[in-house]
């Protein structure tokens, strides 16, 4: 069974819902990217979304297009992404580890090269953001086959029938866009999240996480309420940006600390 | 009839181009491309277009034998599809009006559009200031200081221009917050992309509207010559002008059709932005598949020319497919070929052309030379040139 699976099972066993913190490899520096993963375990993450810096992160908002740009001065590319897993891997054998990035990374360095390290890594689900099930189907068949979970996003606009295709194609959990826009954008619609949450459930058994505009604890815990997972990316990595080298680690457990209990009283 | 039938259903020549965006483009794109498909052959539609092309732009645009530019070089004759007369000089309007058009069928009251050199978004502020659409413009903070002139005339016309701060600040990060602004603000707002690039049905679309520089330039070429050129000639960048006139012709046999990117300061050095030229590996970026210049890391890599319209690391995923089953050739010329021949077209004929289009006008002289007086070459003069007086006299270290 995937980490993902047997981590959402333990925590459905123990009424709890899933936080997934995001951050970017390499930002501010790879040398604290290994630290701040085991810094959000040991503080109350149960996954951690790991994102692949590039170039040009068109669906991301500026606050995770800096992370990627303060990233790539340090030439961080998926091979060192993979690379840090690994070093993650040897104290940690069971928080599953998603990587979030983009098609042309993975591209460069082959799919099947791709899908070979991040299995021998430790990799456990993969986003690819410009990815849609119909032009990724030879790599979903690759992630399938070295038992990694592809993750994929549903959005507002996306209709019944297609929220049925990509159901076909996901595993692990559905990652639901709770916001029209860009990462990190406006303030999300509890109402609307949680109608459209309810319409995914009822056509899948797959645990749904909700991400894209939980900004604090409060709006952490209204996801919480009704979804299985809840994702935070931007203000994970506007945290790190605004944090100095030595108070980095206290302040991203601090956060984490906070949703984890807002999550929990949910 | 015509027997190349590309893209498929779902915008891949071969290989090349698709649908590579996140979830939450994929409902707008699908609008669009059901919006396209009616009105693609929808008689009203047409006419409407055909109209604004006529009235506003003033087309057809005239084939110009360049006959004392031809003498010079000595070989083929050299011939100007004179695109540069267009309303706005370039042939970015032919496009802009027809996805204007569908954007008021579709109610949408607001366009966005991303632009380099500013031609596009030009073009753009043009036919939304005439249609009384809202229009906002996002440029790299780069191309804003460098192309002042074309920002101030963006704002006359009543458009918002947004500087972009992000990346390299140049073309493809305008064209990143373009695709953010319309996730943003789906329901009521309408991309304008200025190039056969972008996610389908953007390539197939912006090449349909082109195409009329194709049509005009096959009846032309027979009612001047009775016969078709032996080869056409056009720049590269994302490659629009060269689809617009290539495409009529795809299915013509014995024309040859020659792109010609920018090899900035040579292909050895680095610094261009020739993808195809320099074989660049295949990759995914602003929603197509195509030839990509990039590092081992898969990320986008700085591109130079000397024409901002040309500065762009991908190329449309039609010439990408063009290129694989060699239908078309594509070549390069340096930034100081270009200008070479900048000045050559100024003196010879008294027509100043654009440095995007001056990349076409070296390669024809290039191949003229080995060509017989009685051999025809086509060259689509893409656009004017009094845009970049500034980069001319900045070349020749004269302030003006």
């Amino acid at each position: 069974m995937s980490r993902i699976k047997t981590v959402f099972g333990e925590l459905k066993g123990q009424g709890k819902k899933a936080l997934i913190p995001y951050i970017t490899a390499g930002d501010p520096h790879p040398e604290q990217t290994v630290p701040l993963m085991h810094a959000m375990v040991d503080a109350g993450a149960d996954m951690i979304e790991l994102g692949v810096p590039f170039s040009d992160p068109m669906a991301d908002g500026p606050v995770i297009q800096r992370a990627s740009e303060r990233a790539l001065v340090h030439k961080m590319g998926l091979r060192k992404v993979l690379a840090m897993v690994t070093q993650f891997r040897e104290t940690d054998q069971t928080t599953p580890i998603i990587l979030m990035g983009y098609a042309n990374p993975i591209e460069a360095m082959g799919t099947a090269a791709f899908v070979q390290a991040a299995k021998a890594a430790g990799v456990d689900g993969v986003l690819t953001v410009d990815y849609p099930p119909e032009e990724c189907e030879k790599f979903n068949q690759q992630l399938t086959a070295a038992a990694m979970d592809s993750i994929f996003l549903l959005s507002p606009t996306t209709e019944p029938a297609r929220t049925d295709l990509i159901i076909q194609q996901a595993t692990g959990f559905l990652y639901y866009v709770s916001l029209k826009g860009v990462t990190g954008a406006a303030n999300l619609d509890i109402v609307e999240v949680s109608k459209r949450v309810a319409e995914i459930r009822a056509r899948t058994d797959l645990p749904v996480g909700v991400g894209f505009g939980v900004k604090d604890a409060a709006t952490a815990k209204a996801v919480a309420a009704i979804a299985d997972a809840v994702v935070v990316g931007s203000r994970m990595v506007l945290t790190i940006e605004q944090s100095a080298a030595d108070t980095l680690l206290p302040n991203i457990q601090a956060l984490i600390t906070e949703l984890r209990v807002a999550i929990d009283a949910a | 009839m015509q027997l190349y039938d590309m893209p498929d259903q779902r915008g891949h020549f071969g290989p090349f181009g698709g649908i590579f965006v996140a979830e939450t483009l994929v409902e707008a794109l699908e609008e669009l491309r059901l919006m396209y498909e009616k009105y693609r052959h929808d008689p009203d539609f047409l006419a409407e277009f055909a109209y604004d092309l006529k009235h506003f732009v003033g087309r057809p645009s005239p084939i110009y034998h360049a006959k004392r530019l031809s003498d010079k070089i000595g070989g083929a004759q050299i011939y100007l599809k004179r695109e540069d007369l267009n309303h706005t000089g370039a042939h970015k309007v032919n496009n802009t009006i027809g996805q204007a058009l569908l954007a008021k069928r579709m109610g949408k009251p607001r366009v966005i559009a991303e632009t380099g050199a500013g031609q596009h978004g030009v073009a753009t502020a043009t036919i939304a200031a005439r249609l009384g659409l809202e229009c906002v413009v996002y440029m790299g903070a780069e191309d804003v200081k460098r192309q002042a002139p074309n920002v101030f005339r963006m704002k006359l016309l009543g458009a918002t221009v947004v500087p972009v701060e992000s990346g390299s600040k140049t073309l493809k990060d305008a064209l990143n917050e373009a695709m953010r602004d319309w996730v943003t603000n789906i329901s009521d707002t309408f991309y304008i992309i200025g190039t056969v690039a972008g996610p389908h049905p953007y390539p197939m679309m912006v090449r349909d509207f082109q195409a009329v520089i194709g049509v005009e330039a096959k009846r032309q070429m027979q009612e001047m010559l009775g016969r078709q050129p032996d080869a056409v000639i056009a720049c590269v960048g994302g490659g629009s002008n060269a689809m617009g006139i290539f495409y009529p012709y795809i299915d013509v046999p014995n024309v040859r059709l020659i792109g010609v990117e920018a090899a900035g300061h040579g292909i050895e050095t680095g610094l261009h932005a020739a993808p195809l030229t320099a074989n660049s590996p295949i990759g995914v970026l602003h929603g197509n598949r195509t030839y990509l210049m990039q590092d081992e890391d898969g990320n986008i890599i700085e591109t130079h020319s000397v024409s901002a319209g040309l500065d762009y690391p991908g190329v449309g995923p039609e010439h990408a497919w063009l290129k694989d089953i060699h239908r078309a050739e594509y070549v390069a010329i340096t930034d100081d070929e270009a200008m070479q021949a900048f000045h050559n077209l100024c003196r010879t004929e008294g027509i100043i052309p654009a440095l995007e289009s001056s990349h076409a006008l070296a390669y024809a002289e290039k191949m003229a030379k080995s060509m017989s007086p009685d051999q025809v070459i086509l060259v689509n003069l893409s656009g004017r040139g009094d845009k970049d007086i500034n980069t001319v006299a900045k070349l020749a270290n004269i302030t003006l």
